[in-house]
């Protein structure tokens, strides 16, 4: 048995688990969120990307081993208690979501390129960043509409607060 | 997944020693290739070993020759990302920013990379065509060496990759056609302009894994220049062939792959 010490968004978890547990079981299975998924069993569809230490990793070729001692940041830690995260707002008004279920793992890939490549992202540097997320109901469009919008809004942020 | 073990160590010393211990262990890195692997069972290791926290195989130096010196589990972001690797061997950098995904570049390193060797990976065109060296625990290898065929290296049963060295060169670049569903090279050409001549070599196309195009070295040694490569291609016999494309495509596609990398570099 593996001794898991972890946070995830924010609150402590401590748990022993099998040392196979992958850590999106641990993840949706010993925690109970949900909000993370599972999409494909080949590592290539980016539903179950969560932030550990900050960076976009998928949480179904993580071990829950592995991932202890970091930080964990799911899908459901991103708001601000009622408030929805730009990202997330984004997503709602660009219609950047059809059935949803890729939903997550887009905005934590995109929460991550912001973050990583800076606000105000231009149309190919999106499309390039989101090879690693498939969306079953093909509406890319929309999502990287909903992304630069995004981008463009915390670029906005950022000048308003200097 | 079958069961298994895992332990996290925080040293070679204390790597080797817990390899040795096991009855039939693995080396845990990024885990982007092992844990896909173990998770369809395809590998079933009774005990995991993961470096991925051990200090001394991180990071990236450049030393007093030029040459850059890259530790075992620094991920593919870390060396995309790196200052002196996208001076010095910008082609390097590159293809190390196209391995897979963001997420992968996140996780992956480039010591698994090289020790899985898969005949469609693209650090071993880099590692074949700059001459690199790779370190281990036991000793050192020239890329030469260590690449023996598809999925199979020149290590020893526990042998850890503890660092890669990539010497000077004056132009490098990648050119990489990726298969469009999983983003592993259907050919992927690095050419590089090295004190000891041009050097091109060859991943993702050959049945044996990487290989070099001593033709095409040739004909850019004579003028470095995508024109010289003409029609040069390697013998189709030798390639891979399979739903995704046919060894004739894949000759074609390390021709298509050199002049766009000689045209970039
Ligand atoms: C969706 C997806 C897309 C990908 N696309 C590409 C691509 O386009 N190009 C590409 O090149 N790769 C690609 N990969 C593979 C990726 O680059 C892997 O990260 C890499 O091949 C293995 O590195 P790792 O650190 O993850 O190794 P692991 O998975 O941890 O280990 C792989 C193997 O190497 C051994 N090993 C690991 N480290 C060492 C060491 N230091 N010494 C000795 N043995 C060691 C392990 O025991 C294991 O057998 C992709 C992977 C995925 C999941
Ligand atoms: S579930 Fe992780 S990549 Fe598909
Ligand atoms: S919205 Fe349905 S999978 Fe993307």
């Amino acid at each position: 048995m593996a001794n898991v010490n972890l946070t995830i968004n924010g609150k402590a978890v401590s748990a022993e688990t099998d040392d196979r547990t992958l850590l999106v079981e641990f993840i949706r299975e010993h925690q109970g969120l949900t909000g993370t998924h599972v999409g494909c069993d080949t590592s290539q569809c980016g539903a179950c990307l969560v932030l550990m230490d900050g960076k976009a990793i998928k949480s179904c070729s993580t071990l829950a081993a592995q991932a202890s001692g970091s930080s964990i940041i799911t899908i459901e830690g991103i708001a601000t208690g009622a408030e929805l995260h730009p990202v997330q707002r984004a997503f709602k008004e660009n219609h950047g979501l059809q059935c949803g279920f890729c939903t997550p793992g887009m905005v934590i890939a995109a929460i991550d390129m912001i973050e990583r490549l800076g606000p105000d992202l231009d149309e190919p540097t999106i499309r390039k960043e989101l090879e690693g997320n498939i969306c079953r109901c093909t509406g890319y469009h929309n999502i990287v509409k909903a992304i630069k919008a995004a981008s463009m809004q915390m670029a906005t942020q950022l000048e308003a607060a200097e | 997944m079958y069961e298994t073990s895992y332990n996290r160590v925080s040293s070679v010393t204390e790597a080797a020693t817990a390899l040795d211990a096991a009855d039939d262990p693995k080396i845990l890195a990024g885990g982007q290739t092992l844990i896909p692997t173990m998770k369809q069972r395809l590998a079933a290791p009774s005990e995991l070993v993961d470096i991925r926290q051990v200090d001394e195989l991180h990071g990236i130096s450049m030393q007093a020759d030029g040459a850059i010196r890259i530790g075992a589990t620094t991920t593919h972001a870390e060396v995309a990302a790196n200052a002196d690797v996208r001076a010095q061997l910008p082609g390097l950098a590159s293809l190390a920013g196209h391995i897979g995904d963001p997420h992968v570049r996140y996780m992956g390193t480039i010591g698994g990379s090289l020790a899985n060797n898969d005949p469609a990976a693209d650090y071993p065109a880099a590692a074949l065509a700059l001459g690199a060296t790779i370190t281990t625990n036991k000793g050192s290898y020239s890329a030469e060496e260590f690449f023996t065929g598809m999925f199979e290296t020149a290590l020893q049963e526990n042998e850890i990759v503890t660092a890669v060295t990539f010497p000077v060169a004056q132009r490098t670049a990648y050119a990489k056609f990726p298969n469009p569903a999983s983003r592993y090279a259907m050919a992927g050409v690095f050419v590089a302009q090295t004190p000891s001549g041009p050097r091109v070599a060859v991943t993702g196309a050959g049945q044996e894994g990487v290989f070099r195009m001593p033709a095409m070295e040739a004909a850019l040694a004579e003028n470095w220049a995508a024109d010289s490569l003409g029609s040069i291609q390697p013998d189709a016999q030798d390639m891979l062939a399979d739903i995704h494309g046919s060894a004739e495509y894949r000759a074609n596609l390390v021709n298509v792959m050199a002049k766009r990398a000689v045209a970039a570099a």
